[in-house]
């Protein structure tokens, strides 16, 4: 096999694992739609946040520390104390619950039965406020990650591969952060399926994003699974947060990723889990391939823009995605 | 006790279309265009134009661009940004090829191009709806920055990739340029805005305007009655970005005389162009002005009371900006869907009833 | 192709009815396993009120997509005017001259009374792009010999008080006679009403019915409604369609339906007198 070959393979590889990183986010935007019709613009914003929390809480910043320090002319940053990683993943959680109750009270409930435009507008504001409330709580600066988390190229890949392509190539590069992350990602998925399909929250959650008449019919409190499904989309968004936040420091840019997670909704459906990861895997690969095999031609930077043009392109032909429902118009 | 309608009744239909029935209302906008022609431009500083009068006329236009495709015609667009580009990019190919042309007509020419190029980024909504529209206008807000950025013909190859505006004169004055003056950018953009507002408002009062309002409301109905969806809908992206790209021309040539496409154009663009929309009033030019105002002023009134009054960092009111143009995103949407425009409509009819109740 | 020869005739009333204006030949629409229509044909002759009954689900609204070019069925042509029906868009078939009213009302909620009566206008309009935005040549006057047209209609259906308000706020029974007018803003040559009727109370219902066979005496205009008010169906229509499953299962005037075992049996039920 021709190393160029084999370097085909690893970016189709490595495009993998970051379509696992979409997913994760797509993962977050379905869970709120299928529950409740909304589509969460907020939800890069949420990863970010929830980083940003965690990497406070664990290194013991004061929040807001900014805003006091300014309008009381104190000086003050640090508690002085670091709390250990499980324990800050925990305190961020009870953030991110606070939180999801919170949009549940202070916002949806006011917007019950507006058109979904309307909806997903607020979600753009909501997502300009947390991420300025995210600023002024811990600062803009980058933060570092630190959960201990393998980092690097595996040398055991790396070496494991190197004899496949000749004296050109020198195995596969594959960051081990990379795998880790590939290996979260798919438990998320299967502990998510698994509460969906088993639990009776699960069951009341679908039972919502079926038909909401229905649901309260039968006493579901719609409030409290908007509430759940929130925190869960929090969650995942923390899962995806520490993920690329360890990769890449935790910044503004993360919330960026978000508008990525579009174009995996667009051919995986809004309302299909697993439409969610095989549309981030497609994306991911995609994103990878074309660069790696257009790119040099035309300047390169194609994955700025790569993923709309697909998802355009394939909704086109099919305009309720890949596992959408055929939408079926009446009169 | 001037704002009545009681007494003044219309005798035509002609007089029943027309844009400002209640006289007191005809008065004011004669007023206020008065003042805007006759007043400011002798008056005007270099502070107030760049800071305030000169953005806010320019995000007028765009504001109303993309309401008639959003608001009129129910087509939410996240590609402002993008087709602003093209409005600037296209002005810039036209002032370095053709130097003797007037500016002013490079500048509706530009539009021209925006309004062939969103047509065309417009064909696929006829088969995508909603939030996948809108996704998809991603494409072209990306695709858009990504190609001026990359292809050096748009940039006359030149080392930077930025493009400047060379100066340019009309009728002896600077419009473009270093050396123009706060009045002349003033005037220049004040006669577009004007243009533009009786356009707008000429081509949503007539049939046109219908025929989008009913592709907005219902679709599937619009089309059973008669109107052909491909038709509204192209039309309705061409003359937005016809809009949007006379004021990306403007921002790029009056305004800041020199961009970077990707700071000045990005994703940010186009999410204020649609805040503008949607806190000034979805459907309402008053409305794309009331919005473009908000938001122009609103940086402006933080800054001068966080950092000039309070002393605070200017990191600190740039992050409480986000929040507060968040929340009140929010606010709006929960309280005032219509947004400003509806305000104004409220208080004018509390106006009308004053100094009774009801 | 020539019209189908079929006479024309004068009723006891006094109102002519002409030849076949639509023709319906072996219509079949499947929706993937569901078969809505299946094998239909019938006629509607120019000038007349038709009737299509039958229980719910029968297909009957699906019948009017069919004429109204919203379905294309599967099998079986569509004649109307005496041309058979090619693939064309709804629009076109708006454009033809046909109108219609929708079982759930479908209004433009954003717009005024007035305005959504004027979108029935739009056919009838043809000021370009360029004469609107300056608002020069015909638009204006376009724009006021239609609202003069208009008006017309708002004073015939009586609803001159709301022409300003805005649809979404007025109440169920005004709205579908907003919906009418729109209908017959657009001077249409075959109306198709689905259950004009529906949530009526009883004096509603006879404003409803005068309104409608106002339309057809003084306009001319050959109307096909959907209706479950069995009453209103004997009282103002000329000739029944009756439909049962996607079948049909009777056709002809209101008595001869009426007497049909095999409707009395799917959907009248026995009378006592």
């Amino acid at each position: 096999m021709s190393a160029d070959f084999l370097y085909g393979i690893e970016v189709i590889i490595n495009g993998l694992m970051s379509g696992v990183l979409y997913a994760l986010v797509a993962l977050g935007f379905v869970l709120i739609f299928k529950a409740s019709g909304i589509f969460n613009f907020a939800q890069g914003v949420m990863a970010l946040f929830s980083a940003l929390t965690l990497v406070g809480i664990m290194e013991g910043q004061v929040p807001f520390a900014h805003l006091i320090n300014a309008v009381f002319g104190t000086s003050i940053h640090n508690f002085g104390w670091t709390v250990p990683a499980i324990l800050a993943i925990i305190l961020t959680m009870g953030v991110m619950v606070i939180f999801a109750w919170m949009v549940q009270k202070f916002l949806f409930r006011h917007l019950v039965g507006q058109p979904h435009i309307i909806l997903f507008m607020a979600t753009i504001g909501l997502a300009y406020f947390l991420e300025g409330v995210g600023d002024l709580m811990w600062g803009s600066s980058i933060k570092r990650l630190e959960l201990g988390l393998p980092q690097g190229g595996s040398l055991a890949i790396e070496n494991l591969t190197s004899g496949l392509g000749g004296d050109d190539f020198y195995g596969f590069f594959i960051d081990k952060l990379d795998i880790v992350a590939t290996i979260v990602a798919i438990l998320l998925v299967i502990m998510l399926v698994a509460f969906s399909q088993f639990t009776k929250y699960g069951r009341a959650m679908r039972a919502v994003a079926d038909d909401h008449q229905a649901a309260l019919s039968v006493g579901i409190s719609l409030n409290f699974i908007w509430v759940l499904v929130w925190s869960l989309a929090g969650f995942v968004a923390l899962v995806a947060g520490v993920m690329w936040g360890a990769k890449s420091g935790v910044q503004f840019s993360l919330s960026l990723i978000a508008l990525k997670a579009l174009p995996v909704l667009m051919l995986g459906g809004f309302t299909s889990i697993p439409g969610a990861i095989v549309g981030g895997l497609i994306i991911g690969v995609g994103e990878k391939l074309f660069e790696y095999l257009v790119g040099p031609m035309v300047g390169g930077a194609t994955e700025n823009w790569f993923a709309y043009v697909l998802a355009l392109v394939f909704l086109i032909f099919r305009p309720q995605g890949l596992l959408g429902e055929r939408i079926i118009e009446r009169v | 006790m001037l704002y009545r309608e009681s007494g003044d009744f219309k005798t035509s239909y002609k007089a029943d279309n027309q844009t400002f029935p209640i006289a007191f209302d005809r008065y004011r906008y004669w007023v206020v265009l008065a003042v805007a022609y006759l007043v400011i431009p002798f008056v005007i500083t270099d502070y107030w134009a760049s800071a305030i009068l000169v953005p806010f006329l320019i995000y007028s236009i765009a504001a109303i661009g993309l309401n008639i495709l959003a608001g009129y015609c129910g087509q939410v667009s996240l590609g402002t940004g993008g087709f602003m580009a093209v409005g600037a990019y296209a002005c810039y190919k036209l002032m370095t090829a053709f130097p003797e042309v007037n500016i002013l007509i490079h500048i509706v020419l530009s539009g021209g191009v925006t309004a062939l190029v969103g047509a065309a980024f417009g064909l696929p909504s006829l088969r995508i709806k909603g939030f996948y529209l809108a996704v998809a206008t991603l494409a072209a807000q990306f695709f858009l920055v990504w190609l001026f950025n990359k292809v050096p013909w748009f940039f006359n190859y030149s080392a930077s990739g930025q493009i400047s505006a060379p100066e340019r004169e009309f009728l002896g004055v600077a419009v473009t340029g270093p050396n123009t003056s706060a009045w002349a950018s003033y005037l220049v953009c004040l006669v577009f805005v004007t243009a533009c507002a009786i356009i707008a408002r000429n081509l949503t009062r007539g049939s046109l305007g219908r025929q989008w309002m009913s592709i907005r409301d219902m679709d599937i109905a619009a089309e059973i009655i008669g109107v052909n969806p491909l038709r509204a809908k192209l039309s309705a992206f061409a003359i937005s970005s016809f809009f949007i790209g006379i004021s990306g021309a403007l921002f790029f040539a009056v305004y800041l005389g020199a961009i970077e496409v990707g700071e000045a154009f990005g994703i940010n663009k186009s999410l204020l162009v649609l805040f503008m929309v949607i806190i000034g009033g979805l459907g309402s030019i008053f409305g794309s002005f009331a919005g473009a105002a908000f938001l122009v002023c609103l940086p402006v009134i933080l800054k001068l009371i966080g950092v000039d009054l309070l002393g605070w960092p200017t990191d600190l009111v740039a992050h409480l900006q986000l929040v507060l143009i968040g929340f009140l995103i929010m606010f709006f949407l929960i309280k005032e869907p219509h947004g400003l425009a509806q305000l104004w409509n409220v208080i004018k009819e509390k106006l009308r009833l004053w100094p009774f109740p009801h | 192709m020539n019209i189908q020869a079929t006479d024309g005739y004068v009723t006891e009333d006094g109102r002519t009815i002409g030849g076949t204006v639509l023709d319906l030949k072996n219509i079949t629409l499947r929706f993937g396993g569901l078969t809505a229509i299946n094998d239909i044909s019938f006629d509607i002759r120019k000038g007349e009120i038709r009737a299509i009954i039958g229980p719910n689900g029968a297909g009957k609204s699906s019948m009017l997509n069919v004429i109204s070019g919203f379905y294309k069925p599967q099998e079986g042509e569509v004649w109307f005017n005496g041309k058979k029906r090619g693939a064309v868009k709804p629009y076109e078939v708006a454009r033809h001259g046909v109108a219609r009213t929708f079982q759930n009302i479908a209004l433009f909620e954003g717009m005024s009374v007035l305005d959504n009566v004027m979108t029935g206008r739009l056919n009838l309009m043809k000021a370009s792009i360029w004469q609107q935005a300056l608002w020069v040549g015909k638009a204006e006057k376009e724009e006021i010999e239609n609202r003069q047209k208009v008006e017309h209609i708002i004073d015939f259906l009586e609803i001159q008080a709301i022409r300003k308000t805005p649809v979404g706020r007025l109440p169920y029974g005004l709205k579908k006679r907003v919906e009418l007018a729109r209908a017959l803003a657009a001077e249409p040559d075959l109306l198709l009403l689905d259950e004009p009727m529906a949530g009526m109370n009883v004096e509603e219902k006879e404003d409803m019915s005068r309104f409608i066979l106002d339309v057809n005496d003084e306009f001319g205009t050959t109307i096909a409604l959907i209706e479950h008010d069995m009453g209103v169906v004997m009282d103002l229509s000329d000739r029944v369609v009756v439909m049962d499953y996607g079948r049909k299962i009777g056709d002809g005037v209101p008595d001869e339906v009426r007497n049909n075992p095999e409707v009395i049996d799917a959907y009248l039920g026995v009378s006592h007198d």
